[in-house]
């Protein structure tokens, strides 16, 4: 099982590859359904030989299905909790399936663009992952294997509500698309707040990377529908491509605004921030999170060079604690750790970060 | 923290401790309001309203007929579901519909899925529900020795079994 894990490690997932549409702001698209099949109870009232019988039934399912790339399964609960952080960090699972108890997994492609997840709070969480913006190529990827799966089982369906789900929060569509943006010039211009406070207006919800709960660090933010009740896929998916097409713009306002007033100053901020990444001996994973997102701004400015997008992109996974420890080789405690994630940085940003 | 009547921040908590127990209640201003744990034109808390959600079972403006509502599926009781925020099976939907629909419009702002339909969707839910419940009241009328209304249940079931095997 382990095994399989560890031939990820030194990879990261095709949306990370700094590529595809905006790619100077959005990192990644998501788009995730939740379904659940029509003769069982929903995950938090079955019983432990229900949730084995789902699996068993979901995981030779999905593992058969005509894709390009084969979906392949890892059964989360027999893994340690050092994999199970190691795929939350990946974005291949939740950290409630992680921290959940019972009979559970994920199947993913091994270029980790589709991964769907077994027994969360639904039955079955399917997910698409794409790099930069795409919302209609995540839609066409991620209707048609869910019609694949559809195919296969019966999805606990209702006329009138739609796609039956454990929460009545997710039912209908049972769809949530999250678009990643890097807004470190709005961060730096203090006008994000007023942003984010728009988008609640239009019910919109931004979370941090790590989704629910986790806070923004890094100038990184989910940007997702919340309505799955009433308004047709295409519909929220267009509504929530307008918005972040305004954001874009408020951004790009923000970084020529940058260039044009304060050009030296930010120079000298991303230059420092790549020096201090480059020579530095201790270094947590905040920190990282901050300096990555000024070299990151850097790079997309012109302001450096000798990096890369992809690199830096994959220092962002890379640097959190599973990963490293894995890197690494050993498990780490707090001090060993953050001159563990000092010595890898500067590893990888010495070699001119082309690797 | 969501409010756990609908999924905005709550603004609310409320915790009560008795002997061992604790129970927490998390809620935005407006499900506040609706609960009238503050008053809608001033800040001022509503002690007695206040307690009435700590104490529960009545979360809500639950009917008496809501509030004694059971999944006869997977045995939810609707006040399990107002408490935990989570539906027990897909019944659900229909059983406690009349609770939900308000849930959903606060939620989603409707009550109508729009979009996606399953292509190869092979079982109505509605018509699986409708048989749940017949044979649910079938049990309970054999139960209490009710054999009038147990013979008119099995004809009945009898009758809309044959129906869904004619139209399969």
């Amino acid at each position: 099982m382990t095994m399989q894990l560890d031939g990820l490690v030194e990879t990261t997932g095709e949306w990370l590859r700094g590529t595809g549409p905006e790619s100077d702001i959005v990192i990644s698209t998501r788009i995730r359904l939740a379904r659940n099949l029509a003769a069982f109870p929903f995950t938090n009232r079955a019983t432990h030989n229900q949730k084995a019988e789902i699996e068993s039934l979901l995981r030779e399912k999905v593992t058969r299905l005509d894709l390009a790339h084969p979906l392949r399964y890892i059964s989360v609960a027999h893994l340690s909790p050092l994999d199970r952080q190691f795929l939350v960090e990946r974005q291949l699972i939740s950290r409630e399936l992680s921290n959940s108890e019972g009979p559970r997994g994920v199947a993913f492609e091994q270029r980790e663009s589709i991964s769907l997840m077994i027994n969360e709070e639904d039955q079955i969480r399917l997910q698409v992952m794409r790099s930069g913006l795409s919302l209609d190529g995540a839609w066409e990827e991620i209707d048609k294997v869910d019609d694949l799966i559809e195919a296969r089982v019966s999805y606990a369906w209702h006329e009138q509500f739609g796609y039956l789900t454990a929460c009545p929060t997710n039912v209908g569509t049972g769809m949530r698309a999250s678009v990643m943006v890097h807004l470190p010039a709005l961060g730096l211009t203090r006008q994000i707040e007023k942003v984010f406070r728009s988008l609640q207006k239009i019910n919109l919800v931004v979370r941090g990377l790590y989704g629910e709960g986790s806070r923004a660090s890094g100038d990184f933010f989910q940007i997702s529908n919340q309505i799955t009740l009433g308004k047709s896929e295409q519909l929220a998916l267009q509504e929530l491509g307008g918005v972040i097409q305004q954001i874009l713009y408020y951004e790009r306002q923000a970084r020529s605004a940058l260039l044009r007033e304060k050009r030296q100053e930010l120079h000298d901020r991303v230059s420092r921030a790549l020096g201090t990444l480059q020579h530095a001996t201790m270094m947590t994973s905040d920190e990282t999170m901050e300096l990555l997102s000024s070299v990151r701004l850097g790079i997309n400015l012109g302001l450096l060079e000798d990096v890369t997008m992809h690199t830096v992109n994959e220092l962002f996974i890379h640097t959190q604690p599973a990963h490293l420890q894995k890197l690494v080789g050993g498990s780490l405690d707090g001090e060993e750790r953050n001159a563990a994630r000092a010595r890898y940085l500067r590893t990888r940003l010495r070699q001119g970060g082309t690797v | 923290m969501n409010c756990q009547f609908c999924s905005n921040p709550a603004t609310f908590h409320l915790t009560r401790i008795s002997g061992q127990s604790k129970k927490v209640v998390h809620l935005c201003e407006e499900c506040a309001k609706q609960h009238q744990a503050v008053s809608a034109n001033t800040a001022e808390l509503n002690i007695p309203a206040i307690v009435q959600l700590l104490l529960g079972p009545h979360l809500s403006p639950v009917s008496e007929e809501l509030a004694r509502l059971t999944c006869p599926n997977c045995g939810i009781k609707y006040m399990e579901f107002r408490g935990e925020g989570r539906l027990g099976c897909p019944h659900d939907y229909e059983v406690f519909r009349l609770g939900l629909e308000p849930i959903l419009k606060r939620v989603h702002r409707a009550t109508r899925h729009h979009g996606k339909k399953p292509p190869n969707q092979r079982e109505n839910l509605l018509r699986q529900t409708e048989l749940l419940a017949l044979h649910h009241r079938l049990q309970r009328a054999i139960a209490a020795e009710n054999y009038e209304e147990a013979a008119r249940l099995r004809d009945t079931l009898r009758k809309k079994e044959a129906a869904d095997d004619h139209a399969a």
